[in-house]
């Protein structure tokens, strides 16, 4: 085994989420694909983003990922462990490893428990360490992301957003992770406590060598704190490749779109806007080919018919792992857009 | 003469000031943009100019005139007829700002029949019209529908066709978009200001996204706990703010820092209602603070077009006037 590949963590491989859907007594059930076929790595210390508006699979990825749902196909692996086979015993074992942050930690915090309570109640379930050392450790890691001591014994709701968003941090790291899934972790936060936040969370992955896979669809935050960027579009990988790659050279006529519809504060930064018509499709009856093919301007008859496939760009050396499902790109009917043309 | 007047205006409610002293002006055609986090009083401000607080909240003002017409000494019967018609607003979250008991078509219609009037059929015809205004397809089967059949981006477009059903001289949006994803939020942003433009409205936006602010304001206005810290024209107060805590929120969005540094994060958070200083109110979290800061409270600087509420406002190179 080489250097790299023993600093890889979680692997994904053709990850799929399909649901049933009952429809009615004599009707067929209707199948959802949440997540259709998404494949990843991730290595120890960095951060995998996934982007992408509500209702295109990433929190379903995130819930997969934390075995909080048993994936309907594909694989998954923690350090080379396939997780989907093992026992009962051992997944329990490794869910301790792989740990979720949600996105609203006004709702994600129990608030008839104190902090205290809070933060140990993972020691309680899948450690034996007794009361004074579960306080000792909760106490250790309350100072790690920024509280005090004295807000052991304080409930929920004495504390402000940004706060509350640390102790869901802080319960994500009691029982030392390697993977952190952080489902919109700022979005519900001010744009000075967010960077709070997000400072905290780049000091601890530095601390600990944690590897993040950050849910988000704030593509600023995301070009902050991301070194691979994955596009997700109603269940399927649209783009996928590192930072750079993705925010200096995007090519996804999707991707196009999402970057020239974020606000920018500077000026020169702004793209020429580009219009989606209309909004995201309904998984139930996703449209036929390229599910994208509706609200995309480049889309001619094979897109209708037939679904692209997550290729590989086959350009330069920097292109390295840049991977498209686009026709579109594919021909090369894409015209190049230069960033502050607006 | 402005569209909108502000001088003095203060929300109390009880001892807590939510809105303190704010003064400014709208005029016709105009974007104004009203940033600030939460808890700044934003919103409370929106609410006082429609007539919408409620005890025990008072509000208190040396003027508060639209068009001319003072608002705080019309009959109630009188403001009740220019809010809703003359000034419209859209509410943050469309989803619950719509009741779920009725059609789309009888909520845009109930505001048709209170300010306008007409006979059924005239209602319908310009309640589709005001649909198809706001680019919903299909509008004569939508008009049946209930909110929960409608998404997000659909249900704001259905605020938005209510709010300019009377064709208000003054719109106020409160947070339009921040429960949208990124490219319904341009779609609705483009939408109503295209309706600004075509019917030189006077539109208010209330965001707490700066860049969007930056995108499409004309003036804008940075509140704090309750005051305006600073005011201008929204490319001048971007580029070179003049007050320390603009120039920090500027700083702590992720795309003013370059590479995978840290962000410059503005410590703490903004007080409430029992945590409120003396002095200025962004002593505790302001790098520049002096004692001096800490026990008087800043009086504004310069005038409406371009106003800073500091001790030391910050110079072009952004640093502290000695």
């Amino acid at each position: 085994m080489n250097q790299s590949d023993s600093q890889l963590i979680l692997k994904a491989e053709g990850l799929k989420q399909h649901y049933h859907v009952k429809q009615g007594l004599f009707k067929p059930d209707a199948v959802v694909k949440a997540v259709d076929g998404i494949s990843f790595d991730l290595e120890k210390g960095k951060t995998l983003a996934v982007v992408g508006e509500s209702g295109c699979g990433k929190s379903t990825l995130g819930r997969m990922l934390t075995m909080i749902e048993t994936p309907t196909g594909g694989s998954l692996s923690h350090r080379g462990e396939d997780l989907l086979t093992l026992t009962a015993d051992a997944q329990a074992k490794l869910r301790q490893k792989i740990q979720i942050i949600f996105q609203n930690p006004y709702g994600s915090l129990n608030p008839r428990k104190k902090i205290g309570a809070i933060l140990e109640e993972p020691l309680v379930i899948n450690t034996k360490l007794s009361k004074a050392e579960r306080r000792e450790k909760a106490l250790a890691i309350m100072a790690k992301v920024g509280l005090k001591a004295e807000h052991y014994d304080r409930y929920p709701h004495m504390f402000s957003g940004g706060q509350r968003q640390r102790i869901a941090i802080a319960r994500g790291l009691m029982l030392d992770p390697n993977v952190i899934v952080a489902d919109e972790p700022v979005s519900a936060l001010d744009v000075s406590v967010q960077a709070q936040v997000l400072n905290l969370m780049m000091d601890l992955q530095q601390e600990f060598g944690l590897s993040y896979v950050f849910i988000s669809h704030d593509l600023s935050v995301v070009e902050h704190i991301a070194d691979d960027v994955m596009v997700m579009y109603l269940g399927k990988v649209v783009e996928q490749g590192t930072r750079e790659q993705l925010f200096e050279n995007p090519k996804h006529p999707y991707t196009l779109a999402l970057l020239s519809s974020t606000p920018q504060l500077s000026p020169d930064k702004r793209r020429k806007r580009i219009k989606l018509q209309g909004e995201l499709p309904s998984p139930l009856n996703p449209p036929s080919g390229c599910a994208f093919h509706g609200r995309c301007s480049y889309a001619n008859e094979r897109c209708k018919t037939e679904t692209p496939l997550l290729r590989l760009d086959d350009q330069a050396e920097q292109e390295k792992g840049h991977m498209i499902a686009c026709h579109a790109v594919e021909e090369k009917r894409i015209e190049v857009i230069e960033v502050g043309a607006a | 003469m402005s569209l909108l007047q502000l001088e003095n205006l203060s929300v109390t409610f009880g001892n807590f000031r939510a809105v303190d002293n704010i003064s400014y002006k709208v005029e016709e055609g105009e974007v104004l943009g009203i940033v600030g986090e939460s808890g700044s009083g934003k919103s409370v401000s929106s609410l006082s100019i429609m007539g919408l607080i409620d005890f025990p909240g008072k509000v208190s003002a040396d003027q508060l005139k639209f068009a001319g017409q003072d608002l705080q000494t019309m009959p109630e019967k009188q403001r009740r007829k220019l809010t809703g018609s003359d000034i419209a607003m859209i509410f943050q979250d469309p989803m619950t700002s719509l009741n779920p008991c009725f059609t789309v078509g009888y909520q845009i219609i109930e505001a048709l029949k209170t300010h306008q009037g007409g006979s059924k059929k005239e209602l319908r015809t310009r309640a589709i019209e005001l649909l198809t205004q706001v680019g919903i397809p299909a509008p004569e089967s939508r008009l049946d529908n209930y909110p929960h059949q409608l998404s997000g981006g659909m249900s704001q477009r259905v605020m938005i066709a209510m709010s300019i059903a009377c064709d208000p001289r003054l719109l106020i949006a409160d947070e339009p978009t921040t429960a949208l994803d990124v490219t319904i939020q341009a779609q609705i942003i483009d939408l109503l200001i295209e309706l600004q433009r075509k019917k030189q409205m006077g539109l208010v936006l209330i965001t707490h996204d700066l860049a969007l602010v930056a995108e499409v304001a004309h003036r804008v206005i940075v509140m704090y706990a309750g005051q305006i810290v600073e005011s201008g024209p929204a490319a001048e107060v971007f580029s070179t703010p003049k007050h320390p805590y603009t120039q920090a929120l500027l700083a702590s969005l992720p795309e003013s820092a370059s590479g995978k540094a840290r962000l410059e994060a503005l410590p703490g958070v903004v007080p409430g209602q029992y945590d409120r200083p003396a002095g200025c109110l962004l002593s505790p979290r302001c790098p520049y603070a002096t004692d001096h800061c800490r026990k008087v409270e800043p009086a504004n600087q310069g005038d409406l077009d371009r106003q800073v509420k500091c001790h030391t406002p910050l110079d072009r190179e952004g640093r502290p006037a000695a």
